[in-house]
């Protein structure tokens, strides 16, 4: 497994914020998938209805989740493919490393997969003498940069053209001194020709799959390089890395769930390639795997069902909600420490790795709701980060001195005349002291606040009194 | 054994047992009727408008179209493209009789070979199985004489399509599947335009591992008639 940096997030922060390189990347690139959503789904009246449409396929699914892989598994079997059910990451990499050592593979190329990074599928192969090859162009350089992606569609969100030409003058010592790379385009025509004869040489590929079809027993993987095709259609052995939770029932629910995939993604109307691997290679086949193996994960999966988090489930990876997020756009992926970046990993992350490692993650949020308004299959996230906020005070994981607040404010709460009181006083107070600057850069007891940015000063009134004032006035917006 | 395991904790965490009889008949059903979910309304048009609209989509997604009347002219328009292109006039053909039956030595310049692709293999002609309008995407279920790595391996895929064969919506295109195959082919890839990454800056650059160019070929009914 990776080593989790969750809980050190605020010190990733304050160094993602002073990281020059990152923030140009940042600046770059989020308001680019904004608007590319935003004019997908101004084209497609039927938006919202395929939006909820596609919430209910997968509350179907999970509601019947135990059904539907069981049919999934027989339709694998009867095509020829094998199933291997695995509880843990552990045994996930087990079997993958013993698929690999039967066949006697030496090297295995990869498509994009967090399934894959979640159990550091990588990690184990090359321990074991097995060379992975990443061959999303994304994951490519983060594997020659020995990174974790930091996002989970564009894995290489944080790099600039620069860092792409470092990091392969460094890994292609065949390059000649006088090779340029001034365009995107140069890198994108060295990466196919180096990424070529892996895709021929190797013995295993290794993809991850955004959906499992029950019907057909058919793994489903969306991209817009090819590399993924290449990976599962060249190499004699084709190995799918799926979490339980990938599942759904048809053909008709699978296509419902991709009409609102690529739109919220990249702002494509549908993927270049979407394909549908059923089983090997077929009688009479011309290519095609021989071997089809699914390696069918838990990891903590199930555990989630019938709790709040179950809506979480319904994920389908589509990275919507960092691309909408201000704190991701302001620290990046890679501050939150593990896998799964943004809304959707301050959500997951917890569920995965324990709220006692990941808790500062679902802190790190304004509740803005943006995330929520985009999400395509519409998960509550800031509620459901509310509920880890409220795990983690159960579970006495949060600063004395945050509870000790905590104490005091809920003291007040609970008597209103009091905090009416108390509060009036302090606004006056503050309002008074901050006239003449309008702003406090230091207060006592709140350096916390005052240490990033200045306190607004109150105007001398209570939202409260004003609400009441306004309500008197019938001027009550 | 993890199987076990894992279906035991799934319907312990639903608070359940394994689904009672007439619920699974119930799933069953779903599985067989396959309901159709909202399905745009875009690509709900006659037959003709429906061939339109999947060529002004594939073109929108940097594919390219010509159009021709009848079987014979596939070999001269296929010949023609490369030409414009300066590509070789050497082709990987998919042993589909369809093709087949095409009169290709009406072009005696043009070499061709019949197979999967090779890794050397700089021109690719596949057969289409069917067209989507909805999103200009094509449908390229694997068969005998139809193999995969046509789809893959060639720097430019030239795809021969039966206008008749364009639908309207991915379901239409999954029902014909299913009648004419019966059971699920090992592959089906749904392709829209020729490959591309965004991984660089975020920047759109076409041609990453896949196919550079993507060339549609589409047969019959023309513009005209």
């Amino acid at each position: 497994m990776h080593i989790a940096t969750s809980p050190a997030f605020k010190e990733n922060a304050s160094k993602a914020l002073s990281n020059a390189g990152l923030q140009k990347a940042l600046a770059r690139s989020g308001p680019s998938f904004i608007a590319r959503r935003a004019a997908a789904v101004a084209a497609l009246p039927e938006f919202e209805a395929l939006r909820d449409a596609a919430r209910d396929i997968k509350n179907h699914a999970l509601a019947n989740l135990d059904f539907y892989l069981e049919t999934y598994e027989r339709n694998v079997l009867e095509s020829g493919g094998k199933v291997h059910w695995c509880t843990t990451a552990d045994e996930a990499r087990a079997a993958v490393l013993s698929i690999c050592q039967a066949a006697g593979a030496k090297t295995v190329t990869k498509g994009k997969s967090m399934i894959g990074e979640e159990i550091a599928i990588n990690d184990h192969l090359e321990a074991h003498g097995i060379t992975p090859v990443e061959t999303d162009l994304g994951e490519y350089i983060i594997q020659l940069r020995h990174e974790l992606p930091s996002h989970i569609i564009a894995p290489a969100f944080h790099l600039n053209l620069e860092d792409w030409e470092e990091a392969f003058r460094q890994a292609h010592t065949d390059l000649p001194a006088d090779r340029t790379f001034h365009e995107r385009r140069d890198i994108l025509i060295e990466a196919r020709t180096k990424l070529r004869s892996s895709f021929l040489a190797a013995d295993v590929g290794i993809t991850g799959a955004n959906f499992l079809v029950a019907e057909t027993g058919s793994s489903v993987i969306v991209t817009n390089e090819g590399n993924g095709d290449l990976t599962q259609t060249l190499p004699r052995i084709h190995i799918v890395l799926a979490s339980i939770e990938k599942c759904v029932p048809t053909l008709e629910d699978t296509v419902s769930l991709l009409r609102v995939l690529a739109r919220s993604a990249t702002g494509q109307d549908f993927s270049v390639y979407t394909t549908f691997s059923t089983g090997a290679r077929r009688p009479g086949d011309l290519d095609g795997p021989e071997e089809y193996h699914v390696v069918l994960i838990d990891n903590g999966r199930s555990a989630m069902l019938g709790t709040e988090f179950q809506d979480m489930l319904r994920c389908i990876r589509c990275a919507a909600c960092m691309n909408h997020c201000p704190v991701y756009g302001a620290v990046g992926g890679h501050a939150y420490g593990w896998v799964y970046p943004g809304p959707m990993g301050s959500v997951l992350t917890p569920g995965l790795i324990g709220v006692d490692k990941a808790g500062h993650l679902p802190n790190a949020s304004t509740f803005c709701g943006k995330c929520e308004s985009v999400c395509p299959v519409r998960i509550p996230l800031p509620g459901l980060m509310r509920h880890w906020r409220e795990r983690e005070f159960e579970r006495h994981l949060v600063p004395s001195a945050v509870r000790a607040n905590l104490g005091i404010w809920a003291w007040f709460a609970r008597r209103p005349r009091l905090y009416r009181l108390a509060t009036r006083a302090a606004a006056f107070g503050l309002g008074l002291a901050g006239r003449r600057r309008g702003r406090f850069s230091r207060l006592p007891l709140a350096a916390g606040w005052t240490a990033g940015r200045d306190l607004p000063a109150p105007e001398g009134d209570t939202f409260f009194a004003r609400y009441a004032r306004e309500k008197r006035s019938g001027t009550l917006q | 054994m993890s199987r076990d395991q894992i279906l035991g904790a799934i319907r312990r965490s639903l608070k359940r047992g394994a689904l009672p009889a007439d619920q699974q008949a119930m799933l069953r059903d779903r599985l067989q009727r396959h309901p159709r979910h909202p399905i745009p309304a875009r690509s709900r048009l006659p037959h003709t408008q429906q061939v339109d609209l999947f060529v002004r989509n594939v073109e929108k997604e940097f594919g390219t179209v010509a159009r021709v009347a009848a079987p014979e002219d596939v070999p001269a328009a296929v010949a023609d493209y490369l030409a414009t292109q300066n590509l070789p006039g050497r082709i990987v053909l998919a042993p589909h009789d369809e093709l087949r039956a095409m009169p290709w030595s009406t072009r005696p310049l043009l070499e061709i070979r019949e197979g999967r692709a090779q890794a050397s293999d700089l021109v690719s002609v596949q057969h289409g199985y069917a067209g989507i309008a909805e999103t200009g995407t094509l449908m390229l279920p694997s068969a005998p004489n139809r193999p995969t790595t046509l789809n893959l391996l060639a720097d430019t895929e030239i795809v021969v399509l039966r206008a008749a064969s364009v639908v309207g919506a991915y379901e239409e295109a999954w029902d014909r599947l299913r009648a004419e195959f019966g059971s699920m082919p090992r592959n089906v890839m749904l392709v829209t335009g020729p490959s591309r990454s965004a991984d660089i800056e975020q920047t759109l650059e076409l041609g990453a591992h896949g196919p550079r160019r993507l060339h549609i070929v589409l047969l019959g009914e023309s513009d005209s008639a």
